[in-house]
């Protein structure tokens, strides 16, 4: 037992040192990080004499991976939002009656009248003049359903339709809802993630949480209702045909269209179409310009089907005003010149440089297809943040010297083993967590610090042993070996139950929690490794060169 | 010379009274319960939904006068309490304002919070907010469940482990310990109305850990005696077990207060709470190992002859011996 390979040897000490090696840029904290900074604003924008030298500042060929900060050390916001996917439905819903009427119109003998009916807006209900003519029609506008390929909805298709005495129901069909929540949530994901790019702060937590949420991190932001500004800016960009223009923002707009004000008109109130011809979610494009005049104006272009429609409206409807509505408010309602084939325009109106510019960015980032609501949110000042840091500083290393402190007085030069071990401990967490990218949160540093207290859990398990087979065996060296052997079963059965703990912490916790969970479980990993392998080595190592006659324990 | 603060050998008996130790636990595990009943915890805006806010001035905090401004928000419940620490400066003034959920709203809105900053800053004009947070019913009810789920399972997969490893009996044992841990961390946050907010429950979860580390250490001595002294009564077994690793039980016991300590004193007001309901458990969970666990065996009796396989407990799971 004594006995000790020399390739275990090596690689034990190999698996310290690298971990040693790992670790270390976190000691060298801020240096590092403006390191790191440097080269990505290098490889985005090019050197200058500054970033240089914050380069030359941390060798490269130094491992510069370095342990997160939460945002509860950091400083920053937190938001977690419920997408709303059922938004969609209505916008869905609202671009089916176009296409409905549209299939209805050819068949008007059999069908007599197709009016729109009010309805709650999840459906859409028409009423034909000629109930006998319902089976036709109904045959007509389930023509217009889509399959839809899932893994469960094999066959289904996207709408359901319905007849209820002279009414057609239209409403979308469970899976077609399915489909759709899912595509809602991955598009607000990307479109926030973009948003937040184009701000350009460091590494922003961007994750979809459970079916419908989204938890959004952004260290070193101001506050949360200023991250909500960024990301919650609906720049949501339609088209409508106009249908008149009036004063009064209740009048009733008539079934199918809508009242809309005006943006830089006071009082003045277009009566639109509901239905856009086309939206913003076809721009691929959106650059600041100007026009004619030489006023601030925004640029844009539609992707292909966005361009066939825009360009077949205005084929058809030369000399009709035409609605840029921006987020339920009308920009401008220009007059068709003439037909605008490929897809690009231009938006005027008001505008001063700076929002012709932010308009820009909100469009070419897209729109939010559906609302956000906000369940979570926290804002942890920079200076809360280093508090914690300074005060989980002293704090570790008050504990750590306590602790190390006790160990040498009660166990002598086998404590000296453990104190070694212990601080190799440490060493391997912190590189283990900058191997894995793990962010440190300050119930993590609890994690560390009571990691610290019961690390020697393992090679106290052992010393209490040796002590007792000392009293039994022949001679220290069995008396090691037995030590080790009989103390084993212990320390795998204890670390292993509170290792059940931490990851079910981990699954379960969320946030600040789930770091701590991690520096727990890696502590425990870590530390059964140093108590059963590197203090052993050491002792066996010691025992090697002194072949003393008795020890003392 | 050696810092010895258990003797090397003791023999300590621990079941001479065993039914007043186990009366002792069962009369706290009531007046925590009764406490828990009665006044209930002290939730953080995690379980209950709310925003707290933590300002900073240099003016000492006038807790009234923070009140009186406030109250004319008309924001319903609203808590405020000054926070003190060792660590910070002769003029650094920490205060916590603690708001109910507003109805119809989830997180509070940025304008309730512009009105709250607003008028705080009437109170005191130099005032700064270190944090907001804010938590929405929906989130926080789910909080609850996930948590609750949490230490359920936690302890499930404790006993699971427990019982493939020893035996029935052994689990039993370890888990009604771990339960007295629980509740009575739980009662000692609501005695003392300490702030029982999402951190707190990761700290339960490590004292059921921690808890289960010392009993699995005792249970394994005995188990290992067991197997040695046939002859001796389960009784002597488990008061040997327990006396020879109970230098082991202080040491570590002794080692993680240590560091728990220097992060109770030196951590800082925001994990207070949380080293706290830590410290708390190792004491409760190294006694509880002793005179819960271990009792309940002695109660419970254990199979003697771990040589053969029994049908009636243990299994193949058992003799491993690791």
């Amino acid at each position: 037992m004594l006995q000790f390979d020399l390739w275990k040897r090596v690689l034990i000490w190999l698996i310290c040192a690298v971990g040693i090696w790992l670790a270390l840029p976190n000691a060298f904290y801020t240096r590092v990080e403006a390191h790191n900074d440097a080269v990505a604003a290098i490889d985005k924008g090019g050197a200058t004499g500054e970033l240089d030298r914050q380069v030359a500042a941390w060798p490269s060929w130094m491992p510069s991976s370095l342990v997160n900060l939460g945002l509860d050390l950091r400083g920053g916001a937190h938001l977690l939002a419920e997408v709303q996917v059922a938004d969609v439905y209505e916008s869905r819903m609202q671009a089916m009656w176009p296409e409905i009427r549209d299939a209805l119109r050819p068949e008007r003998d059999t069908v007599g009248t197709i009016r729109l009916q009010p309805s709650d807006p999840q459906e859409i209900r028409i009423r034909i003049g000629t109930p006998e003519g319902m089976p036709r029609a109904l045959e007509v506008v389930r023509g217009l359903a889509r399959p839809i390929q899932t893994l469960t909805g094999v066959g289904s298709t996207d709408i359901e339709v319905r007849g209820e005495d002279d009414v057609i129901v239209v409403t979308l069909s469970e899976a077609e809802k399915l489909a759709t929540d899912d595509r809602t949530v991955r598009q607000s994901l990307e479109i926030i993630r973009r948003r937040i790019d184009e701000v350009g702060t460091r590494e922003p937590t961007i994750q979809r949480q459970g079916e419908d949420r989204i938890l959004i991190q952004v260290p070193g932001i101001g506050s949360a209702s200023e991250l909500k500004e960024i990301i919650g800016t609906t720049a949501q960009l339609t088209f409508h045909p106009v249908v008149g223009r009036g004063s009064d923002g209740d009048a009733n707009p008539g079934v199918g269209n809508k009242i809309v004000p005006a943006l830089d008109e006071q009082g003045v109130f277009y009566t639109l179409e509901a239905a856009p011809v086309v939206t913003g979610e076809e721009l691929v494009d959106a650059q600041p310009a100007f026009d004619q005049n030489g006023r601030p104006a925004v640029n844009f272009r539609f992707n292909t089907s966005g361009a066939r429609k825009f360009g077949d409206y205005t084929a058809e409807n030369i000399g009709s005003p035409f609605a840029i509505v921006l987020d339920d408010e009308v920009i401008s309602a220009p007059v068709i010149q003439s037909h605008i084939p490929g897809g690009s325009g231009i938006i005027t109106g008001n505008f001063t440089v700076e929002e012709s510019t932010n308009l820009a960015v909100l469009l070419r980032a897209g729109a939010l297809p559906a609302g956000l609501e906000f369940l979570e949110e926290r804002t942890i000042g920079p200076e809360l943040g280093q508090d914690s840091i300074d005060a989980g500083k002293v704090a570790t290393i008050v504990a750590f010297v306590a602790v190390l402190t006790f160990m040498a007085l009660s166990y002598g030069l086998f404590g000296l083993f453990a104190n070694i071990a212990l601080i190799l401990n440490i060493a391997l967490i912190f590189g283990l967590l900058s191997l894995m990218g793990a962010t440190l949160t300050l119930p993590g540093i609890a994690g560390i610090v009571l990691t610290v207290g019961m690390a020697v859990d393992a090679n106290v398990l052992v010393f209490e042993r040796i002590r007792e087979e000392l009293k039994t065996s022949r001679g220290p060296a069995r008396a090691i070996e037995l030590g080790y052997e009989k103390a084993l079963s212990a320390i795998l059965d204890a670390n292993i139950t509170t290792f059940i703990t931490a990851v079910i912490l981990f699954v379960m916790g969320s946030g600040p929690v789930r770091g701590f969970a991690i520096t727990l479980g890696l502590g425990i990993l870590t530390s059964v490794f140093t108590a059963i392998f590197v203090t052993r080595l050491m002792i066996v190592m010691w025992f090697e060169r002194r072949r003393p006659k008795t020890i003392e324990v | 010379m050696r810092l010895k603060l258990v003797p090397q050998e003791t023999s300590f008996d621990f079941f001479n009274r065993w039914k007043l130790w186990l009366g002792i636990s069962a009369i706290m595990v009531v007046v925590a319960f009764t406490s828990f009943l009665v006044q209930g915890l002290n939730y953080g805006i995690d379980f209950r939904g709310g925003t707290t806010i933590r300002t900073e001035s240099a003016q000492p905090v006038e807790v009234a006068e923070y009140r009186a401004v406030l109250a004319e928000l008309g924001l319903g419940d609203v808590i405020i309490s000054e926070v003190f620490d060792p660590s910070f400066d002769e003029n650094q003034h920490v205060a916590m304002v603690r708001i109910q959920a507003q109805d119809g709203a989830e997180a509070v809105t940025p304008e309730t919070i512009a009105e709250v900053e607003a008028a705080l800053r009437i109170a005191a004009p130099d005032i700064r907010f270190v944090s907001v947070e804010s938590v929405g019913p929906k989130v926080s009810g789910e909080l609850i469940t996930t948590a609750i789920l949490a230490v359920s399972l936690a302890i499930g997969a404790v006993l699971i482990y427990i019982w493939l490893r020893f035996e029935w009996q052994f689990a039993l044992g370890a888990v009604a310990a771990l339960v007295h841990d629980v509740v009575l961390t739980i009662g000692i946050f609501s005695e003392l109305q300490i702030k029982f907010d999402l951190a707190i429950i990761a700290a339960l979860l490590t004292i059921v850990g921690y808890s289960l580390n010392d009993t699995v250490v005792v249970f394994d001595r005995v188990r290992e005696n067991l197997r040695k002294y046939k002859q001796k009564s389960l009784k002597d077994v488990l008061n040997l077990s327990i006396n020879e690793t109970l230098s082991r039980t202080v040491m570590t016991s002794v080692t993680t207060l240590l560091a728990l300590i220097s992060l109770f004193i030196l951590g800082g007001d925001v994990i207070r709470g949380f080293v706290f309901a830590m410290i708390w458990g190792v004491i409760v969970g190294t006694y509880s190992s002793i005179f819960v666990a271990s009792t309940i065996l002695v109660y419970l009796g254990v199979k003697r002859d771990w040589s053969k396989p029994s049908n009636t407990g243990g299994n193949q799971y058992a003799n491993i011996d690791a």
